[in-house]
């Protein structure tokens, strides 16, 4: 097998493709950086000088407006050019391959690129062929990895409990087409968090998912028992009703998140959605807005640890 | 043309012969000893034994002349001591009527390099709907009908087709694959397309299909080889059937007796086949079962793919290996980690398969047809695009030094590859 993608001959980041293999040090530094980021987005002037001059392209092959809206803004706040590029709707329509719309985008001296597929893995083929001053920033690929999405509830999480050593984290819902799922669950075994869980039934579970060291529970109830962090997937429409769900209404009676079943976990326990929400599918309205809710804060440190992964690949 | 192949060790897997020799050829044929040579090969130092017998591989005449052609892959072949080959169907358009079969087989005659078998469609455009006119085609050349990796559906179809077949002595050559299982998938549903997020293919979509496949060959009593086993469980069952005394036999695909799930690494693209690499365990199961011969043969599944084919995700990419060339120093790899006798490894890819296929060939005896193959087994080498032949450089062993080196090839007794 080859040396992990990710990283340059020195072991540091060079493109930041999956949580998976990274360094412990590697993520503590990307938590690090974000802090001081995280206050820049409170000042009233929000920007600093670090990517002057630098080109960052978002590569969306596939429709987000959150995601590619909070790179923007992370781009923007460290000073770079920004050109988005909805290629969902251009240039792959027209024929044109993976590969030669990246050599293209190359031509026009880009620095990052932002990327989006929906085909797991389609980050790695482009890290394997931009040139060496070139980054790749996976922003969701398939059902792979997402990595600021779980840097950014890692962030959140510490932000929050201040250490992983004690903590118990459920992740909930459809963790079988979940690549902030996967993410996550590689940030919180890399940081020592001592009982991931995972809840679904096995319809939404993906074979094997014990070996990346989870505890599964199909029972919700018994799985939210005395954790501190509790994580809400999203279901996507097309999965609500067919061979894996019956009905979005049944899903929400086995694993919508009320507060009648957050009762169960720790009483200070934080409830966390990367968004968007299905209100009424996977999450009770009194639960999101509710006081242990830490969804919307989540999105503003996401631009913090977007601006800091962008800062520490540029600088590599 | 009378050849001599001189102080080689002789090896003819069908009686277990391995010994040093020589070995005469006069028209066409493997003759006894004695005359004027008109030619003679220096073997001292290397293997002389029946040419390799391919029970898959893609020539993609007619329709992907793009990825490549007859010669191309007749060059390949020869080059990787490769004197007779089956090919499957899935050509474009699928060869599944007699004018097809007749002009693939009679371009292959015209270059005279290894024999080419064809294998006929069992459906019509390999839709597993209508059947296709198999007297017709058996009479074009058609040795054996086949899906390729077409799947079948309709369940009824595939008993009337198994019917007819088993009517006129047909031999029928099927992978298993429940097609609804499978559906989507682009991996082995394991740890490994769990952590790399790729829709997985389940174990079962062919131990399934294995079962109904079975059940009809009880029914019908058609001469049924199953092809491309990937599974331990599918082993195990093809197992207990010969032990039965079903009309069966199967074959595994080389990569699949090297390669696992864990050989994906990052998303290689080359390791996208047709069933997928599964889990060790498994591939331990086919290693060992083609050393017990519950699995009949190897084969090389020969599938050349252009670059535009693998330089795209994962799950996007088109499937397939590019294996004429490597078959032989793949079974020399088995052979040496399963320490097995040398004829032993070589019945697999010769005798064996010649027995699967009604083939004469695969044996070194008087009489016999000449297919002949002398190669340095040690010898080692590089895969790189450059030492292979074959138009398609798609191979998950690119880079690899590999050991065992064809040295000439000789068919219908003609002296067609020297190296």
């Amino acid at each position: 097998m080859q040396r992990n993608p990710q990283l340059n001959a020195n072991g540091e980041l060079q493109h930041l493709l999956s949580i998976e293999g990274l360094p412990r040090d590697t993520l503590l530094q990307i938590l690090d950086t974000a802090e001081p980021f995280a206050d820049v987005t409170e000042r009233e002037v929000k920007k600093v000088p670090l990517l002057r001059g630098k080109s960052v392209f978002n590569l969306f092959f596939e429709p987000s407006t959150r995601t590619r809206t909070t790179f923007e803004i992370a781009a923007k706040r460290l000073s770079a050019d920004v050109i988005n590029l909805n290629i969902a709707l251009s240039s792959q329509t027209k024929g044109e391959s993976l590969l030669d719309t990246v050599a293209n985008l190359s031509a026009m001296q880009a620095d990052i690129f932002v990327v989006r597929h929906a085909s797991s893995g389609a980050p790695y083929l482009i890290a394997r062929h931009v040139k060496p001053h070139e980054h790749v920033i996976n922003a969701g690929d398939g059902r792979h990895a997402h990595p600021t999405q779980g840097l950014l509830d890692l962030y959140t999480i510490r932000h929050y409990k201040k250490d992983f050593s004690r903590l118990t984290v459920a992740i909930v819902g459809d963790v079988l087409h979940s690549r902030v799922a996967r993410s996550l669950i590689h940030g919180l075994t890399t940081l020592g968090a001592p009982e991931v869980r995972v809840i679904g039934p096995q319809t939404l579970l993906p074979a094997g998912v014990e070996a990346l060291g989870v505890r599964v529970f199909h029972d919700m109830r018994a799985g939210l028992k005395d954790c501190d962090v509790v994580v809400m997937l999203r279901l996507q429409n097309e999965r609500m009703s067919g061979a894996l769900l019956p009905s979005a209404q049944e899903y929400f009676m086995n694993y919508g998140l009320t507060a009648e079943k957050l009762a169960l976990a720790r009483r200070d326990a934080i409830v966390m959605h990367p968004g968007p929400m299905n209100r009424g599918v996977e999450i009770d309205s009194s639960v999101a807005d509710g006081p242990h809710s830490v969804i919307l804060p989540q999105v503003t440190f996401g631009i913090a640890v977007r601006m800091a992964v962008m800062s520490i690949v540029a600088g590599n | 043309m009378r050849i001599l192949i001189r102080g080689g060790r002789v090896i003819d897997p069908a009686s277990g012969r391995d010994a040093p020799g020589d070995v005469w050829v006069a028209d066409g044929r493997i003759a006894p000893p004695g005359g004027t040579p008109e030619r003679t090969v220096e073997a001292k130092g290397l293997v002389v034994a029946p040419g390799l017998i391919d029970l898959s591989a893609r020539l993609r005449e007619p329709g992907y002349e793009y990825k490549a052609t007859l010669e191309s892959e007749m060059d390949a072949a020869i080059a990787g001591g490769v004197t007779s080959l089956a090919c499957p169907p899935d050509t474009d358009p699928p060869l599944d009527e007699p004018g097809l079969v007749d002009m693939l087989r009679r371009r292959a005659k015209a270059l005279a390099l290894a024999r080419v078998y064809p294998i006929g469609a069992l459906t019509v455009k390999l839709q597993g709907a209508r059947l296709t006119e198999m007297s017709e085609l058996a009479a074009a050349g058609c040795v054996a009908f086949s899906q390729a990796n077409a799947p079948f559906t309709d369940t009824q179809v595939l008993w009337r087709a198994l019917q007819y077949a088993a009517t006129f002595g047909y031999r029928v050559w099927l992978r298993v694959e429940d097609p609804w299982l499978a559906k989507g998938g682009v991996a082995h549903d394991g740890e490994v397309a769990t952590r790399l997020g790729l829709p997985g293919i389940p174990p079962f979509a062919e131990t399934i299909a294995l079962g109904t496949l079975l059940e009809l060959v009880r029914a019908t009593g058609t001469r049924v080889h199953v092809c491309r086993l990937s599974t331990a469980a599918a082993v195990a069952m093809m197992r207990a059937a010969k032990k039965e005394g079903l009309p069966v036999s199967c074959d595994v695909g080389i990569h699949h007796v090297h390669l696992s799930d864990m050989d994906l690494g990052f998303y290689d693209s080359h390791c996208r086949l047709d069933p997928p690499l599964r889990s060790q365990r498994d591939r331990e199961a086919l290693a060992a079962a083609l050393a017990d011969g519950t699995i009949d043969c190897a084969v090389s599944d020969h599938t050349p793919v252009d670059e535009d084919g693998k330089h795209v995700p994962f799950a996007e990419a088109e499937s397939g290996a590019t294996g004429l060339e490597l078959l032989l120093p793949l079974t020399l790899k088995w052979a040496r980690e399963r320490k097995l006798a040398l004829a032993t490894a070589l019945a697999r890819v010769t005798s064996d398969a010649a027995r699967v296929l009604g083939s004469p060939s695969g044996r070194i005896e008087p009489g016999a047809p000449a297919d002949i193959v002398v190669f340095d087994p040690e010898a080692p080498f590089r895969v790189t695009p450059e030492t292979l032949r074959s138009q398609g450089k798609n191979s998950p062993f690119m880079g690899y030094e590999l050991a065992g080196r064809v040295r000439a090839t000789v068919v219908a007794g003609k002296l067609v590859y020297e190296c």
